[in-house]
């Protein structure tokens, strides 16, 4: 708005620095509006050749700019995607995601620093004070307004015809409906599919490194071996579902060495099959120490102790880790003796 | 010749004839038969057991007890097998320098010769996995792809995604597994170090472990590329995130400060 009151020279004769009504601060009115500052001149103001300069200093940055983009292009077309190149300190990379990165970097600085050196130098720098305005309209234009809308409400004939009207609030009502419909599709609730997993009594333990039921006598002490229920296959329309349940941590520990008498009961010969699924937000937790039997969560460091019953002994996690019963068919494979006694996984509101 | 000739007659003649005969067979079999070479083979290996033994008793028995049964201060190593001795004295680990929550990788301090015998010892203790040959951890024949699937399963979780490492409990930690000899790593496997589990042949097989190596090999190896230039670790969105917010940002910040300071005014105040 300013700026056309500047001469197009940008001469620093006749601008004019004051604005609104400056007062001095005194004894009745101690805060009184000093007013701005005396306007000062920047050497592009006073000097035509400096501003000369800026200028070209201005053109220059936005034709770099335009020639990176060029760069970008080249590079696009001309450098194979798969050329490595070395450029220091970054190592060995791809050559064409660094052109690219770079001549799409320098463009986009390149108009950055240009509008920034544009205006710092030779737009108006004269700062302009003005003051706010009354939000009310003036009485004559709220007078028309109103005429305008009561002549409209009463060529609607909305008043008169009430069958449209009823009918217009009607349609208006029930049309949000349709949104409010579609909510249904966050359903179906769970029922009792957080409390159930895949386990049954009979169901062979499958190692998921090889696809293939695990023998008692394949787990040894010390090792750590990752199960799945007999029958889930991976290319299964609802295995990430399942296995998100059903995942299971075998590990053997010497059985003197199990302080939890029901973990004892529910192994075989020290064999123990606990969920993977930590009981405080749902990570997989497998780092397990074989020494101390403590399987760590990497989300939030809930430590559980498999060697007593699963018992957390740091973290967040509420409750201890769910333990499967198992025991060996008369082939000598490990299977399920049931479901989990409680519910896998973090708790939940109706979990109890 | 004539004088052995009237000999011939002479009653001991056929004893003599026999005894040579005899001396002359025995010879024979001694030269050629089997038995001879097995026994020397038995020698040599009885030999490096008996080396190993003395490495043994000057560098481990301190804390392993004098036969390998264990003391207070480290475990028996009975049963353990010569792969778990060519790990942990082939990295390093062992001889321990000072007890700890963990024994870190450090410089190997025996030949790979003494190596060789310390292992043959314990091995002798009792039966317990071998140091594997090349062939098993070569990357001949392994599936790269299925040993990345294999890898995020069982190993991932201590060691991150491409084996970076990563933290455990009370100062424990899962070593990186950058620049760790493939022999080291499938020995590692089967004999589970320290707090790491074991995965035995049994339930991770052989052809298995030949495709978790192939893995680290494409992802981690000497000649690995890193397309994306400066890997901040590869540890993922958290070093990367917090490289963006300290670095973009702050040179965001910095050019805005300097943008800001610097006057255009002609008459600087």
């Amino acid at each position: 708005m300013s700026s056309q009151d500047i001469p197009e020279e940008n001469l620093p004769a006749e601008q004019d620095t004051t604005h609104g009504a400056v007062g001095v601060a005194d004894e009745k009115n101690p805060f009184a509006d000093p007013g701005l500052p005396p306007h000062e001149h920047r050497i592009q103001d006073i000097d035509e050749r400096a501003a000369k300069r800026s200028e070209r200093a201005v053109a220059l940055l936005f034709t770099v700019s335009m020639l990176a983009t060029i760069g970008f292009i080249v590079s696009y077309v001309a450098i194979p995607v798969d050329k490595s190149v070395y450029v220091f300190p970054l190592g060995h990379i791809s050559a064409l995601n660094f052109a690219l990165g770079l001549t799409l970097g320098v463009a986009l600085f390149a108009i950055g620093a240009g509008a920034v050196h544009w205006a710092r130098t030779l737009m108006s720098d004269v700062e302009v004070a003005d003051d706010r305005h009354p939000i009310e309209a003036s009485p004559e234009v709220r007078a028309k307004v109103h005429a305008d809308f009561r002549q409209g409400a009463k060529e609607s004939a909305l008043g008169r015809r009430k069958l449209i009207r009823n009918t217009l609030l009607g349609a208006m009502t029930l049309v949000p409906l349709s949104g409010v419909m579609l909510l249904r599709d966050l359903g179906p609730l769970p029922h009792n599919k957080l409390r159930h997993t895949l386990w049954s009594k009979g169901k062979l333990l499958v190692n998921m490194n090889t696809n293939q039921p695990l023998r008692a006598s394949d787990v040894a002490v010390g090792s750590l071996t990752f199960a799945k229920p007999e029958g889930l296959e991976e290319h299964d329309e609802e295995f990430q579902n399942e296995i998100a349940k059903a995942a299971l941590m075998i590990v053997r520990i010497q059985p003197d060495n199990i302080k939890d008498k029901r973990e004892l009961e529910w192994s075989h010969e020290g064999i123990v099959a606990y969920s993977k699924i930590c009981t405080h937000v749902g990570c997989p937790i497998s780092l397990y120490e074989q020494q101390t039997h403590h399987v760590l969560c990497p989300c939030h460091q809930s430590t559980f102790d498999l060697s007593d019953g699963g018992r957390v002994i740091f973290g967040p996690a509420g409750h201890a880790l769910p333990q499967l019963r198992i025991g060996v068919n008369d082939e000598g494979y490990l299977e399920a003796l049931g479901d989990f006694e409680e519910p896998v996984g973090p708790a939940f509101w109706e979990r109890g | 010749m004539k004088k052995l000739s009237a000999r011939r007659r002479h009653p001991l003649a056929a004893l003599v004839v026999l005894l040579l005969a005899l001396a002359c067979t025995g010879g024979l079999y001694a030269a050629f038969a089997p038995a001879s070479k097995a026994q020397a083979d038995e020698t040599a290996q009885s030999l490096t057991i008996e080396e190993g033994k003395k490495l043994y008793s000057v560098g481990c028995a301190s804390c392993h007890g004098t036969d390998g049964q264990g003391t207070s201060d480290g475990p028996s190593l009975v049963g353990v097998g010569a792969a778990a001795v060519d790990f942990q004295v082939g990295t390093g680990r062992m001889p321990a320098q000072q007890p700890g929550a963990q024994i870190p990788r450090k410089k190997v301090v025996y030949s790979q010769a003494e190596i060789d015998q310390l292992a043959a010892y314990i091995a002798s203790l009792g039966a317990g996995p071998a140091v594997p040959t090349e062939e098993k951890y070569g990357d001949e024949g392994a599936d790269i792809a299925k040993g990345g699937e294999l890898f995020r399963t069982n190993c991932a979780q201590c060691h991150n995604f491409t084996g970076k490492g990563g933290a455990l409990t009370h100062g424990k930690f899962a070593p990186s597994l950058e620049g760790v000899d493939p022999k080291h790593i499938y020995e590692a496997m089967q004999t589970g170090p320290q707090n790491m589990p074991s995965f035995p042949d049994t339930t991770l097989s052989e052809q298995n472990k030949k495709d978790i190596i192939a893995y680290l090999n494409a992802v981690n190896g000497d000649e690995t590329e890193s397309p994306g230039g400066l890997e901040l670790g590869g540890l993922g969105p958290v070093s990367e995130g917090l490289f963006a917010w300290i670095f973009g940002l702050g040179a965001l910040i910095a050019v805005a400060v300097w943008v800001a300071a610097r006057t255009a005014k002609a008459k600087k105040s």
